[in-house]
């Protein structure tokens, strides 16, 4: 379990976080919604130790961030997988040597164990033959997939999506949120995902967390999206007419 | 003051630089990509350079001292001196810090803004030193080749000068090359280089390192990170020049 208490991030005085409070259970796809700007990434980058919140605690399992030192904060993050929102691949490296990375730097395998589990994440993902290609070659929702492919590849206990569909197609943002809801309930991993996509939310939102300007407006399941009466939830909601009318036909016939 | 910062920073990502390697496989990976990158693949450049700067030495000095009582062994003789002591280790540094340190600082400064830096350190791996260690290595092992071959470089293009313009013959140039030949001159353009090398690496590897922002101020860091450099080589051989010859 990871327990957030009171994270508090500001950059030069203007605050972005503000007194986040959370915990994320295992097994289970958490998600953090909320609008542009509200703190999304912030949080991420906070909780996996890339930006040093100026307060508050983020406890991995017992461990407390703050408390380790380096060494121990590089083996904690070797269980950490990461979807960045932009990617984040080694451009100098192709898809295959991007994806065995980690493996080629932790792992004590011969290199025909290594590219078997290279080859078993990408079909994981659904990317097959453009293992020889380089990020550059690939088009964005394949760099995603190489991307989740990564960050898998080591079997992590901790998995963190910043936005791992947006700018994809709704057919390959489905099969990318659900491939990420079997990966978690697979291998009991902690999955954080960011979104402001309603889609992903209503597919595979197990624990929704709603930021607003920094704050944590509402915490609840896909099944009570629709039915609360926070005014932040309905606004977010609402921001999508199709959402809006959906929400709407289901309030009527559940009266 | 703001300069002290940058200095105090620099030497604490050095301190980061200098760790062992998380797995010595991939940094002789590393080591050798690095050495084609920013050896082998100067090479060219720097033969060029200082194949023409020898000859221009030795036509420059020929036309200068124009007088009966210079011997002409003398042209040889300067040609020799000023390649081995100056412009091979210290010019070229300076053409290599345009060229390798612009290329180490914009390439570490787009990992930086694409998140690939991040993306390394997430994974539990020591950027600074997974990235900028083998650049070290690579550059204070074939840098001094490099400047070797410089060196006999600029001294041969002395020669073949001579020969095209008829302006000394290659007998009193070749006498003169050999005149008063000290090894120390050698190794203390050697210890330059090395010092320069290091210096070379890892400047800009700190402008590309600490870049904030996007693309724009990559090409900025990278401007910085040439300036920088080749400031510090020409006042670090000043002192150097004190320390081992005067
Ligand atoms: N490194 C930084 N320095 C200064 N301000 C920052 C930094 N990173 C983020 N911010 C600010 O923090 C706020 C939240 O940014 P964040 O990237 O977390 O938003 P987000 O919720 O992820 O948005 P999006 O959905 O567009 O990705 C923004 O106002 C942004 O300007
Ligand atoms: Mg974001």
């Amino acid at each position: 379990m990871i327990e957030v208490t009171d994270l508090y991030k500001e950059f030069k005085g203007i605050p972005v976080l503000k007194g986040v409070s959370t915990t994320f259970e295992k097994g289970v796809t958490n998600m953090i919604i909320g609008q542009s700007g509200s703190g999304k990434t912030v949080f991420l980058k906070c909780l996996v130790g890339l930006h040093v919140p100026d307060s508050g605690i983020i406890c991995f399992d017992g461990r407390k961030q703050k408390e380790l030192d380096i060494k121990e904060q590089r083996l904690l993050r070797q269980e950490i997988g990461m979807v960045f929102q932009g990617g984040a691949l080694y451009d100098s490296l192709t898809v295959e040597e991007n994806i065995m990375f980690p493996l080629k730097m932790f792992a004590d395998q011969s290199f025909s164990e290594r590219m078997d589990r290279v080859n078993f994440v990408l079909k994981r993902v659904n990317l097959e033959n453009a293992n020889k290609k380089f990020p550059a070659e690939l088009s964005g929702g394949m760099q995603k997939r190489v991307s989740i492919a990564r960050a898998i590849v080591m079997n992590p206990k901790y998995l963190f999506c910043d936005e791992p569909n947006s700018g994809l197609d709704p057919n390959t943002a489905t099969v990318i949120d659900n491939l990420i809801k079997e990966i978690t309930e697979e291998y009991q991993i902690i999955t954080v995902i960011n979104s402001h996509d309603m889609n992903s939310v209503m597919e595979i939102g197990e624990k929704i967390i709603l930021l607003k300007d920094g704050v944590k407006e509402w915490e609840g399941s896909n099944k009570e999206i629709f039915i609360t009466e926070n005014e932040a939830v309905v606004n977010f909601v609402y921001s999508s007419n199709l959402f809006r009318k959906v929400r709407e036909a289901y309030l009527k016939e559940t009266k | 003051m703001k300069y002290l910062k940058h200095v105090g920073k620099y030497f604490l990502m050095l301190r980061q630089v200098f760790k062992k390697p998380q797995k010595w496989s991939v940094f002789r990976e590393m080591l050798f990509r690095e050495i084609e990158d920013l050896g082998l693949k100067s090479l060219g450049i720097i033969a060029f350079i200082s194949f023409f700067v020898g000859g221009v030495v030795a036509i420059q000095t020929a036309l200068n001292v124009d007088s009966p009582f210079i011997p002409k062994y003398l042209i040889g003789f300067a040609t020799m001196r000023s390649m081995i002591l100056e412009f091979a280790p210290t010019f070229m540094s300076v053409i290599l810090a345009g060229k390798v340190g612009s290329y180490i600082s914009s390439s570490i400064g787009t990992m930086r803004v694409t998140e690939q830096i991040d993306a390394l350190e997430v994974m539990g791996i020591n950027s600074l030193n997974y990235l900028v260690l083998p650049k070290i290595i690579a550059t204070m092992f074939f840098y001094p080749l490099l400047i070797s071959l410089a060196m006999f470089l600029g001294i041969f293009g002395g020669y073949v000068a001579g020969t095209l313009t008829n302006l000394f013959s290659s007998d009193d140039y070749l006498y003169g090359i050999r005149l008063d030949f000290d090894p120390y001159y050698i190794q203390y353009a050697l210890i330059k280089t090395v010092v320069f090398a290091f210096v070379i690496a890892t400047i800009p590897a700190y402008h590309g390192y600490y870049v904030k922002g996007g693309s724009l101020e990559v090409g900025r860091a990278s401007t910085q990170a040439v300036v920088w450099t080749s400031v510090v080589i020409i006042l670090l051989n000043y002192f150097l020049t004190q320390m081992l010859l005067a």
